[in-house]
């Protein structure tokens, strides 16, 4: 038996019966006047590479028995709004309400294979996707409505879900001129796009409406998906990264506990499934009890983690080398820093949760991964089994930041459905497993060298930058999932996954003729993976605390000194808005403003943030008063999202930037929950401004990571400004404002 | 097993559990119920919150043999028999406070807790209320622009 998803095509099934009683199947006219269509201009530009493996109109819609329309993408809903996203350009470009249109997220089988949600990347990549395969539908629906009714391609009107003549009554739903067919045609270029001054819902602030669901608390996350029979599971994680199971006692658990259906252990892989949940709970403490496991070898210190990193790094690689770094002038003063950052949690509220079924043939794994297709190629290699024989599909957990435990619940929850088949097992993974077991963003090294010339500009510039991998995700290798180190014939890790992230905007976006840098790059102590916004918040917070340091030793105002380094038009616009925004703000004793601004991976959307604090240099006490950021995504597409997208960087790049560190001590991750992992809460939260700039004419760019990077050197300049202090290494305490 | 009666919504539930089973899994697992959240299982983060006798606490430590009589409300048994939302849900759907959503049922019960006992608190009192409650997506500036708005709402100003 295979178990339909609950989440969509159940909805799917419903919405087809509803129409087959509640529409009419011609309907007449519009209404007393005929609206207005917005005219069409061809886009001649890229398609975007999403499009590459789904070329067809019907990869990305379908058009429902009831006229609407099902758009699919393949990337997921990680509260960034995607939906909404997606939801607007179809209905755009499609000239539909909003309501006939619905979206289903990614599913094996079902939609495209976008790979990952992440980068940013969404709507560049899925929401372009779309727009230009609904408005190759438009043209194609014209078409055929025109050939059916016998009527002129100009004399018909398509609006609201309805193709109608101007002059007579005949009209057709898009179901109607389909026939039950759907539109298998390759989207080509030119694409006849709407022209934007005709927009209805792009560009606007358009409410989503999983939030009222939410307020409900109806079904919404894979935590509140329940199946008949589904049975509860947790997995005792081992002693340490590096710790084998000596073994295991469960002779008295079923006395010990009530509920118990099975322990399954392979290698150093220990599960329990129980009917209910807290029994699972209680379960996995008895095992921990009744365990051995081999010590995993000790951490370095963390008081030297910095100095060990470097060195096990490898040899530098160059990374960017223009002109001739050393070309100093005689008599200019070479200025250095050096800037440290810890590990870092992704820190979910929610830890991770996954579910799957094995029904004697198929696979069913529902999972809050940011990718399901790779996790599906990861999980089918580590189980030896056809990737066709695995369905997943997509649920929204809590936000994850990042490639976090998702795929590694549902690797649990995977391993043991096949161990007890028919069944749905929910494997939910506790705090402290969520905590000590994430793969984290790495920890990181800076140091910067630069020199000036008389004028007072940049003339060399040198970036070193020592990182581990920033990707760790799930894909071909099935050791990126964690369970495959720990199962009886253990894979260990081949690849290092993507080391690029490192040196992300480690180059700065300022116009200097002689500049290098290097990465060097190590393979650290701790599990580290994508953590939102990659490499970029440390080389950014370095890059632009060193520029104000700069600035300063030319006798320049820091955001003047940034100008006289930018060329590009929408940078400069977004330090004149922030110059604007923060205009007339009044400082007190020991207040102090910041700045900073960074252009997304150097090739996207703009940010310049800035904020405001108070320091008590008697106790070293740090008050984020308020922060502002003037950001560019390019076209807008959804502004409360994006604002949304904005607020929440600056707030969570903010807590990073003041509290937050890994901590480890021994074999131990000692940062194991929230006391001992702090985070921003209400009390630290500034006041927070936005200001958009829109550029409808400009390719629109996710807005998901574009806020984090400057927002740790803003702090870190208004910190200085405050009290004289400079701090250089991460995360910026108290005890570092004293020492 | 033992049989416990919670008064949960407005209903009388007879639960066959372990004494020990705190009141979230009662909630999530016997009761079917998705407003409570498991967050930390701590009492750290606010995921929980449910009200017990019009006051907010987290449920992820409470074991249902410690609840007796008292009147448990969940996120379901906020908004009125007709569907019709509370004036705190309402408004932090008016004001899109989310992103995951996966806090907001804390926020969301930290606040009716709060305008429960002050109809019209401030900022600093508001700030105090939802302390425990952590959001990692960070809509913080929403949630307390949210409350605010529900409180004008409720007093009807």
């Amino acid at each position: 038996m295979i178990e339909l998803s609950k989440t969509s095509r159940r909805k799917f099934l419903r919405d087809i019966g509803y129409i087959s009683v509640g529409f009419p199947l011609l309907s007449s006219c519009f209404g007393e006047q005929d609206p207005v269509v917005a005219a069409r201009v061809n886009y001649e530009g890229d398609l975007p590479g999403s499009m590459r493996n789904a070329s067809k109109v019907n990869a990305w819609l379908h058009v429902l028995e009831d006229g609407r329309v099902m758009v699919f993408s393949g990337k997921v809903e990680l509260g960034q709004g995607i939906r909404t996203a997606i939801r607007q350009v179809a209905a755009e470009e499609l000239d539909l309400e909003l309501d006939q249109v619905e979206v289903h997220l990614a599913e094996t089988g079902v939609t495209p294979d976008e790979g990952y949600t992440a980068g940013s990347s969404s709507v560049p990549n899925s929401a372009m996707s779309v727009r230009y395969a609904a408005a190759t539908a438009r043209q194609k629906l014209l078409e055929l409505a025109s050939a059916k009714l016998n009527i002129a391609e100009e004399d018909l009107i398509l609006y609201n879900g309805k193709v109608k003549s101007k002059k007579s009554n005949q009209s057709l739903n898009f179901a109607e001129i389909l026939e039950g067919a759907q539109i298998d045609m390759e989207v080509t270029k030119p694409v006849p796009l709407k022209i934007k001054s005709g927009y209805r819902y792009v560009g606007k602030a358009i409410p989503r409406k999983d939030i009222e669901k939410m307020v409900r608390g109806e079904e919404v996350y894979i935590q509140d998906l329940r199946f008949p029979g589904m049975v509860h599971a947790r997995v005792l994680r081992p002693a340490g990264y590096q710790s084998k199971l000596v073994k295991v006692d469960d002779s008295g658990l079923s006395t010990a506990i009530s509920g118990i259906i099975k322990t399954v252990v392979n290698g150093s892989f220990v599960g329990v499934i129980t009917d209910r949940e807290y029994q699972a709970v209680k379960a996995e403490a008895y095992l921990r009890k009744h365990s051995e496991w081999t010590p995993s070898p000790s951490f370095p210190k963390q008081e030297t983690l910095f100095a060990h990193l470097k060195s096990i790094a490898e040899k530098p690689q160059s990374i960017r080398n223009e002109g001739d770094i050393t070309t100093t002038p005689n008599g200019t003063d070479t200025f250095k820093a050096s800037y440290t950052k810890p590990y870092l949690k992704h820190g979910s509220i929610g830890p991770a949760c996954g579910i799957a079924m094995y029904d004697g043939e198929i696979l069913h794994i529902w999972s809050h991964s940011q990718g399901i297709y790779p996790m599906r190629r990861a999980i089918a290699a580590m189980l030896k089994m056809e990737q066709e024989k695995l369905h997943v599909i997509a649920v929204p957990g809590a936000g994850c930041f990042g490639h976090s435990t998702a795929d590694d619940a549902a690797t649990d929850a995977a391993i043991l459905a096949l161990s007890y088949p028919g069944k749905h097992i929910r494997v939910q993974w506790s705090r402290h497993d969520e905590h000590t077991w994430d793969p984290y963003g790495t920890a990181m090294i800076m140091e910067l060298e630069a020199s000036l010339d008389a004028n007072g500009k940049i003339k060399t510039w040198k970036t070193d930058v020592w990182t581990d991998s920033h990707s760790m995700r799930p894909d071909n290798d099935p050791a990126t999932l964690l369970d495959t180190r720990y199962l009886e014939n253990p894979v260990q890790l081949k690849g290092r996954g993507y080391l690029g992230g490192g040196h992300r905007n480690a180059d700065p976006y300022y116009s200097i003729p002689n500049m290098q840098v290097n990465a060097h790059f190590f393979n650290g102590p701790l599990r580290v993976s994508s953590l939102r916004s990659l490499g970029s918040y440390t080389t950014i917070f370095s890059i632009e605390s060193f520029m104000d340091e700069l600035a300063e030793k030319a006798g320049k105002d820091p955001l003047e000194f940034r100008l006289a380094h930018l060329e590009d038009a929408r940078a400069i616009a977004v330090i004149n808005k922030i110059q604007e925004m923060c205009n007339g703000e009044k400082l007190e004793e020991g207040e102090g403003i910041g700045y900073a601004f960074s252009r997304y991976k150097n090739t996207t959307a703009y940010a310049t943030a800035a904020a405001k604090v108070s320091v008590d240099r008697a106790s070293g006490t740090i008050k984020l008063l308020k922060m502002w950021a003037a950001v560019d995504v390019g076209e807008i597409i959804n502004l409360d999202g994006i604002i949304n997208q904005i607020e929440g960087g600056m707030l969570q790049a903010a807590s990073w930037t003041l509290k937050e560190e890994v901590t480890f001590e021994d074999n131990k991750i000692t940062s194991s929950d929230w006391r001992k992992y702090p985070v921003f809460r209400f009390s630290d939260i500034p006041e927070v401004e936005v200001a958009m700039i829109d550029r409808p004419n400009e390719a629109a760019e996710g807005g998901g990571e574009v806020s984090m990077p400057p927002t740790g050197a803003a702090i870190a300049n208004a910190v200085y400004n405050a009290c004289g202090k400079r701090v250089y290494d991460l995360p910026i305490t108290a005890e570092k404002i004293l020492g | 097993m033992p049989k416990f009666t919670l008064h949960i919504n407005g209903l009388q539930k007879v639960i066959d559990t372990e004494p020990d089973t705190p009141l979230l899994y009662v909630l999530r697992d016997n009761l079917e119920l998705n407003g409570p959240k498991f967050g930390c299982g701590l009492s750290q983060c606010g995921a929980c919150m449910v009200l017990v006798d019009g006051s907010a606490v987290t449920s992820c430590m409470r074991p249902i043999a410690s609840i007796g009589d008292s009147k448990i409300t969940t996120l379901e048994g906020l908004a009125s028999e007709n569907g019709k939302l509370h004036a705190v849900q309402d408004a932090f759907n008016q004001e899109q406070a989310a992103q995951c959503g996966y806090c907001l049922n804390g926020m969301v019960m930290a606040s009716v807790g709060l305008l429960n006992d002050n109809p019209n608190p401030n900022d600093s009192e508001i700030r105090d209320a939802l302390q425990l409650n952590l959001c990692r997506c960070s809509a913080h500036t929403r949630i307390i622009q949210a409350v605010k708005t529900a409180s004008k709402n409720l007093s009807g100003k």
